[in-house]
């Protein structure tokens, strides 16, 4: 008899396991199946520093969390309605996270005396009671594994490696997905390894099957397509979406892409997509430190490339004197800073929004330059666009402040047509009499950007004060007086759009104002807010320098501005500073994003006191 | 086609020099200007990048295209621009604090790579633009300004240490001999990959006459060492010979001239341009001076734009709609 199908309108899974589990790998499959199912979905993967902690420690556990939907989805989910552990550790490291009720599946087979002693559990949970608010399957998975590959002529070890696939097989035949993607994907990443890969599809398939004859799992769950805008779409993350609209915007301006980087967690997946995309003319530099890999992309800009570095804070920290040197030569160049825990080597595979002031101060002098953050995973197309638009534009060094949560996250993003974006055609100088290096244009106070191999225009530029039009070195008081402001002036008129304010009611009296990668929480929780009747009004900064024009009217109009932000207030600071709002700080560093409810419950105290 | 007509004037620029009176930079700067036409390179093809240091205002004083950069860090910039632009001709200009104390790090992974740019090394063995004090070539011993009791410091070799980072180009020429310098430019321009020059040059404010034993003109016979490919290496009154595996000075009455090494810029084992590097100690009484090591290996700018070029070739270029729509994607309607 088939077993029944219940719909439901969203989940939250969550696979745990050891680092070495291949918990990433899965959730990755998981999310690529279920997009493409056309589900809505956001993702949130949590793994160590360290590439293999000790085996079956809670400071080696990897974790990759999922919400799918049939409606919009605009986080990863703030509790699990589905936990998958693959060892004790797995187990203790996360149920704190699931609400009572949840379901949990256990790897039976990792609950021995010795593992559940490594993680400090005094009995057996699955055995003790102490699961009982919980739906816990626990399923042999490990020697189910073992024996459906018995067949093959592969050690135990090698066949154990397989529990994954067969994790992930239980959890698609459960959600109904499609198991052709995963598939194809083992066949590809596993061409050349023939044993391997029918390691993995048997295990794959066995997992499927294990669901669907078994009276352990009773009933399965279908989820709905969400009614997404029409178009092509795709799965993609944040790191991924840089790099492709950092190729975008090198075709779309006909400027060679030059990335000058030094790998870094959680940014050297730009470095990585890149490097496979040299047809595009694209070149990247693996360079020997982060100064040089920004000085690289320095010089690549004087040549006329667009030029690129990507980093962490750390990263930030080393290049400072270089991206001054960047707005003295008034040269275009984009920093993309994928923030992580700090200071110093903090927390390199967590997220924090805490470069902010480092971006825009952290360098000696008057040293102004521009800041713009991508606010989703897909967001980071266009931002990387649109720091293209304004670095050759105005010639001034753009920081992009990414995040690990959005740079690692994923969700589905309509695929741009491509005559649709922006044309970011550029004129260097051309050969003339009596070049002037440094004769602004009116409009954008750009310099020229007047390229090497130009006949007649040979000038000589450099780190120290440039005398206004002819760029020619100055000591001269009042004209370093004339460039500090001069700088600063067309940092502060780059053209950028209005901000937006969602307040459809036009009641609200309290507005949710973030920037980056705080977008998903805080539109989740204006719409539970909202749900229940609440009067709440949202805003989202793209731009921190220069800040929208409309920006001071939009603090004054509303008598509470909570200002949410993973560091202790920087934002806050700036907009005390700048418009004399006492706005609220709504500050938490833990590593990982704002969860919904934690939004929602700030949000009411303001609102209800 | 290049225009051959340019003179010294044309490479001249607009800007005072405002080096020190009687610094070496001065004739260095006068003979690259005297050589520049003879290079046969239009001058916006020509880009001189430099660091910081009384050397690194080098490139404000030639009307080509110049950056004056940030401490230790043009070889950075120098390897961005040349690997993009291999249509330019690409001087790095630097001193030993510059290239080889705050910079040094660059200095090594840019002559591994063998990026094509010519490095000029002008190497005073002092500080002179912070005023006096101690750089990393500086003899143990000396009392500068912070080594008031002498210099603890065990100085750096830039020819050994340029060798051991697996230089493809290296020599040694100095300041005042316009004719040695000349021909060692003609050289590491005529070099494809990176080419590193160490010029001895007087600091006469900080620490004058330095070199004053391979200038003066009763000392530098004997002092220095001539290397020229397929001669013997001798000077005015010694001579090289074979030591065991390595080599020694002798004088050169004490033995025939056939037992005297010959000069081999292209062996391709760099232990032999590194044995020819340790003669020099601190004293300079004995000085090699010439191209070191001239060895043929890819330039790292031809590597990357070959990489480009091949891909390019074989798979087309990239187009950007095919680009975006990789990979699982799905329509909704």
């Amino acid at each position: 008899m088939a077993k029944p199908v219940v719909s439901l309108n969203q989940v939250t899974i969550r696979f745990a396991g050891d680092s070495g589990d291949g918990m990433q790998l899965t959730g990755d499959r998981f999310t690529m199946d279920t997009a493409s199912l056309g589900n809505d979905l956001s993702t949130l993967p949590n793994y160590p520093a360290e590439i293999r902690a000790p085996q079956g420690t809670l400071p080696g556990v990897s974790s990759f969390q999922l919400h799918f939907a049939d409606h919009h989805v605009q986080t990863p989910g703030d509790a699990p309605d589905i936990l998958v552990a693959m060892n004790p550790a797995a187990l203790k490291a996360n149920i704190k996270d699931l609400k009572r009720g949840a379901t949990i599946i256990v790897d039976k087979d990792e609950f021995t005396n010795r593992n559940l002693t490594k993680v400090g559990y005094p009995g057996n949970p699955l055995d003790d009671g102490s699961l009982d608010s919980y739906k816990v399957h626990a399923v042999p998975l490990t020697s189910l594994t073992v024996a459906a590959l018995s067949q093959l002529t592969l050690s135990r070890k090698e066949a154990e490696r397989s529990k994954n696939m067969f994790a992930l097989g239980l959890l698609t035949w459960m959600y109904h997905r499609p198991t052709e993607s995963t598939e194809n994907f083992l066949k590809t990443k596993f061409a050349k390894k023939p044993d391997i890969l029918e390691a993995n599809l048997l295990a794959y398939r066995t997992g499927w099957n294990y669901g669907e004859t078994t009276e352990d799992f009773s009933v399965s769950y279908e989820i709905a397509p969400a009614k997404m805008p029409a178009g092509q779409y795709r799965n993609i993350s944040g790191n991924t979406a840089m790099a492709y609209g950092l190729i975008a915007a090198s075709q779309r301006s006909g400027l060679q892409l030059f990335l000058g980087s030094y790998p870094i967690t959680p940014a050297s997946d730009i470095l990585h997509e890149l490097s496979k995309h040299k047809k595009f003319g694209v070149i990247t530099f693996q360079a020997e430190d982060e100064i040089a890999a920004i000085g690289s992309a320095l010089g690549a800009a004087y040549g006329g490339a667009l030029g690129i570095t990507t980093t962490s804070g750390p990263g930030v920290a080393l290049k400072s004197e270089m991206i001054g040197l960047g707005v003295m030569l008034e040269l275009p160049l984009i920093i993309i800073d994928v923030q992580r825990g700090g200071p110093s080597t903090g927390l390199p595979t967590k997220t924090e929004q805490a470069d902010l002031l480092q971006a825009m101060f952290g360098r000696n002098g008057e040293s102004p330059v521009a800041v713009i953050a991508p606010s989703s995973p897909s967001d980071c197309f266009a931002i990387a666009v649109e720091a293209a638009r304004i670095a050759t534009t105005y010639r001034v060094p753009v920081f992009i402040l990414s995040d690990g949560y959005v740079a690692n996250g994923s969700e589905p993003w309509k695929i741009p047509e491509v005559d649709s974006l922006p044309d970011l055609h550029v004129e260097f100088a051309k050969s003339q009499e009596d070049f002037k290096p440094y004769l602004r244009d009116t409009k954008t106070l750009a310099r020229p950007w007047a390229i090497p191999g130009t006949k007649g225009i040979e000038h000589r530029i450099g780190g120290l004060e440039k005398a206004d039009v002819t760029g020619d070195i100055s000591y001269d008081a009042a004209n370093h007086d004339l460039m500090v402001r001069a700088r600063a002036a067309k940092v502060a008129g780059i053209e950028v759009p209005n901000l937006v304010v969602d307040d459809p009611t036009g009641e609200a009296d309290v507005l949710l104002l973030g920037w980056g990668s705080t977008y998903g929480p805080i539109a989740s929780a204006v719409e539970l807010l909202r749900a229940n009747g609440e009067h709440i009004a949202q805003a989202h900064l793209r731009y921190i320098n220069p800040f929208p024009k409309n920006l001071g009217d939009v603090l004054k109009k509303y008598s509470k501005v909570i200002v949410p932000e993973m560091n202790l207030g920087q934002l806050s600071m700036l907009l005390r500073a700048q418009y004399l709002k006492d706005v609220i700080g709504y500050n938490m560093v833990r590593g990982l994003p704002f969860t919904t409810t934690e939004i929602v419950e700030a949000t009411m105290e303001v609102l209800h006191g | 086609m290049a225009d051959l007509t340019l003179t010294k004037k044309d490479f001249t620029s607009d800007q005072e020099v405002k080096w020190c009176p009687g610094c070496g930079d001065y004739s260095i700067l006068s003979t690259m200007q005297s050589y520049l036409p003879e290079l046969g390179i239009e001058r916006e093809n020509i880009v001189f990048i430099s660091g910081i240091g009384c050397s690194s205002r080098f490139p404000y004083y030639l009307d080509t295209f110049g950056m004056h950069s940030i401490h230790g860090r043009a070889p950075t910039i120098a390897t961005g621009l040349a690997i993009s632009r291999p249509d330019l001709t690409v001087f790095v200009i630097t001193g030993d604090g510059d290239s080889l104390s705050i910079g040094g790090n660059h200095l090594i992974h840019s002559l591994r790579r063998n990026i094509e740019i010519k490095i000029l090394l002008f190497n005073n063995r002092i500080y002179g633009l912070t005023k006096g004090q101690y750089s990393p070539t500086s003899e143990q011993g000396k009392v500068t300004k912070s080594t008031p009791l002498g210099s603890l410091d065990t100085p750096f070799n830039p020819i050994s240490l340029a060798l051991g980072a697996e230089a493809s180009f290296v020599a040694r020429t100095v300041d005042s001999d316009r004719k040695h310098l000349t021909e060692t430019l003609r050289a590491a321009t005529a070099h494809k990959g990176s080419a590193l020059i160490e010029i001895y040059q007087n600091c006469p404010i900080f620490n004058d006459g330095a070199f004053d034993i391979v200038k003066d003109s009763e000392t530098k016979g004997g002092a220095l060492l001539q290397l020229i490919h397929g001669q013997p290496i001798k000077s005015d009154t010694h001579g090289l010979v074979h030591a065991g595996a390595s080599l020694k000075v002798v004088e050169l009455n004490s033995v025939p001239e056939s037992d005297l090494v010959v000069h081999d810029a292209h062996n391709p084992d760099p232990a032999y341009a590194f044995a020819l590097s340790r003669l020099s100690a601190s004293e300079l009484d004995h000085v090699p001076i010439g191209v070191f090591r001239d060895v043929e290996r890819s330039g790292y700018g031809s590597l990357v734009n070959n990489q480009v070029a091949d891909i390019i070739a074989k798979q087309g270029a990239g187009d950007l709609h095919t680009l975006l729509t990789s990979g699982d994607t799905w329509k909704v309607d």
